[in-house]
């Protein structure tokens, strides 16, 4: 009987939104599937879980040593109930990212990476090169499959179910060679930028932290998450978890705004399945113009504050 | 303590990829090749620890073809003590690279092995984290900030929440993000010097590693191109056009 799990991210608070999105995928694999959160103190989270639309059961698995997201800790507990699944679907996310191989390789698998699209339960679709080449995975039947699922490319499946939640003993102790030392988010109140329907992002062309601001100032304006290109956090302009792109976040918002980003490769993957791509960059002939839905060569220190008055 | 370091022969990060006609992979003739932007930084990382008197040799591994020898030499040119080619004509996939790379560490016995958190072509971001499954030791991934004290690793790695920071008892895996260093140039006396340097070519075969549960990868096709936009004058027409199609 094929059966897939899916490993659900959270913070502690909140269920991540790219639980769903696996959800989805695991859907189109076209097999029952059941959702495990790992962690302490998770009752509501799990309750979320539950209510994702397809999910039969909410595992919980409530140990102190699970609070924060440690791979090894987590992979234990996924590698010992993995006996009971044909797939095991982790999101794209850095904490899926960090886990899933480990799991992987302690089942003695591949890992398919970043999923786009499913073609059936063993032939997946995904991106290489940071997007600039598409590909045909098969996977061995005979194997369990361990992947992770590119969020951007997913819908989050809907809220509408009702699964049941069964409390289970975690297996392991706890990992005595890696400890968690402390989390620093940079971020502010703003929208999550891995599901934000909008994003305002600012590149070098900002030239200062402060100059930062106006970005921040339009995302709260049209409720927007702020985003940022590598050389703008290089540059020290704003935290590292504003990065779109290759090494930072791949987001699919309906809206992308970038200000003052020329639109490296590395960037554009990030936001190639963004539903509109306005661009303002005073260089005309910035790559991003290439890709933009609509354009704008202008100065963003103008055009910014029009905006502003204008959406006001 | 020694430390090891993983290097992959990849398309240069500048090179422009493109598909070949018949879906069969992405044109690498007579395109620039180079070590993996996020190898080099494993690099340059490990030879700073040895700089700083906390390591006494640095070795670079790779795996592939003769042709990555040339990616060895950069390494060595870089400063590494010396390298190692587990020679293959296969491309591999993480899981064996990571059993390979195991049976190295069993020789080697390093303090510490430190990878790139993905390779540029692949996009994988597997093989460290599977490395130190297998060798039942801590993982430390994405790491943007190191610090050494004893034997114990502090590493600060970047999260989509932000900055977490893990401690690790070493020997210990790490895998590299880009703001952890910027690599250093090699400079020509330092490539001469690399030619020098040992180099020792060790056969899959002879590492008693094969390809099991493999992938199969085809149909390599190019995305779907988005369709050309349109340039306006000013911020009304942006705007007007943000209202016209829903967006604001």
């Amino acid at each position: 009987m094929s059966r897939t799990l899916i490993i659900a991210e959270h913070d502690g608070n909140n269920l991540n939104p790219s639980t769903a999105k696996c959800a989805s995928c695991a859907a189109a694999l076209g097999h029952p599937f059941d959702i495990v959160v790992l962690g302490t103190s998770i009752n509501d989270i799990a309750g979320e879980a539950a209510s994702i639309e397809g999910a039969a059961t909410v595992i919980t698995i409530d140990a102190d040593h699970l609070a924060n997201p440690l791979a090894v800790n987590h992979a234990a507990e996924v590698v010992a109930m993995a006996d009971n699944y044909t797939h095991i679907l982790g999101p794209s996310t850095t904490v899926g990212r960090d886990l899933m191989p480990r799991i992987a390789a302690l089942l003695g698998v591949n890992q398919v990476s970043d999923i786009s699209d499913v073609e059936d339960a063993y032939h997946f679709k995904r991106p290489i090169y940071a997007g600039n080449a598409i590909v045909d995975v098969h996977a061995p039947e005979s194997a369990t499959l361990v992947a992770t699922v590119r969020v951007a490319s997913w819908k989050a499946a809907g809220a509408g179910g009702s699964a049941a939640v069964e409390s289970r003993a975690a297996s392991a102790a706890a990992s005595s060679h890696t400890r968690f030392v402390k989390l620093e988010s940079g971020g502010g109140e703003r929208p999550d930028l891995q599901t934000a329907t909008r994003v305002v992002s600012g590149g070098r062309a900002l030239a200062s932290k402060e100059n930062f601001d106006l970005i921040y100032e339009l995302a709260d304006l049209i409720g927007g998450g702020a985003g940022a290109s590598r050389a703008a956090v290089d540059a020290g302009y704003c935290p590292n978890d504003m990065q779109v792109g290759q090494t930072g976040k791949i987001i699919s918002p309906d809206l992308y705004m970038a200000f003052g980003i020329s639109g490296a490769i590395q960037h554009i993957t990030g936001i190639k399945d963004a539903g509109t791509i306005v661009a303002v960059n005073k260089d005309a002939e910035a790559p991003i113009f290439e890709i933009a839905d609509i354009g704008l060569a202008a100065d963003l220190f103008t055009v910014i504050p029009e905006l502003k008055q204008q959406l006001g | 303590m020694k430390i090891l370091v993983g290097i992959k022969r990849v398309v240069d990060y500048n090179v422009r990829i493109r598909v070949k006609p018949d879906g069969s992979g992405v044109d690498t003739d007579g395109v620039k090749m180079s070590i993996n932007p996020f190898d080099e930084i494993a690099l340059e990382e490990a030879l700073r620890i040895r700089e700083a008197g906390n390591a006494d040799e640095v070795i670079v591994v790779s795996l592939g073809g003769n042709e990555c020898q040339q990616q060895l030499r950069t390494g060595l040119a870089m400063g590494a003590d010396r390298a190692i080619q587990i020679d293959t004509s296969e491309k591999q996939q993480p899981l064996t690279i990571a059993r390979a790379f195991l049976k190295v560490i069993e020789k080697e016995q390093p303090g510490m092995v430190i990878l790139g958190k993905q390779a540029i072509d692949g996009d994988n971001s597997q093989t460290a984290q599977m490395l130190a499954a297998l060798w039942d030791r801590p993982q430390a991934t994405f790491a943007s900030e190191m610090t050494l004290s004893g034997d114990t690793a502090t590493v600060v790695r970047e999260v989509d929440a932000g900055l977490e920071t893990i401690e690790v008892d070493l020997p210990a895996v790490i895998s590299v993000d880009l703001r952890l260093n910027e690599p250093r140039f090699v400079k020509l006396p330092d490539i001469m010097k690399a030619k020098r340097k040992p180099l020792e070519v060790i056969s899959m075969d002879e590492l008693e590693v094969s390809a099991e549960n493999d992938l199969q990868i085809s149909h390599y096709t190019p995305p779907p191109a988005r369709s050309k936009g349109i340039m306006v004058e000013d911020t009304a027409q942006l705007v007007a056009e943000l209202k016209n199609r829903g967006l604001v």
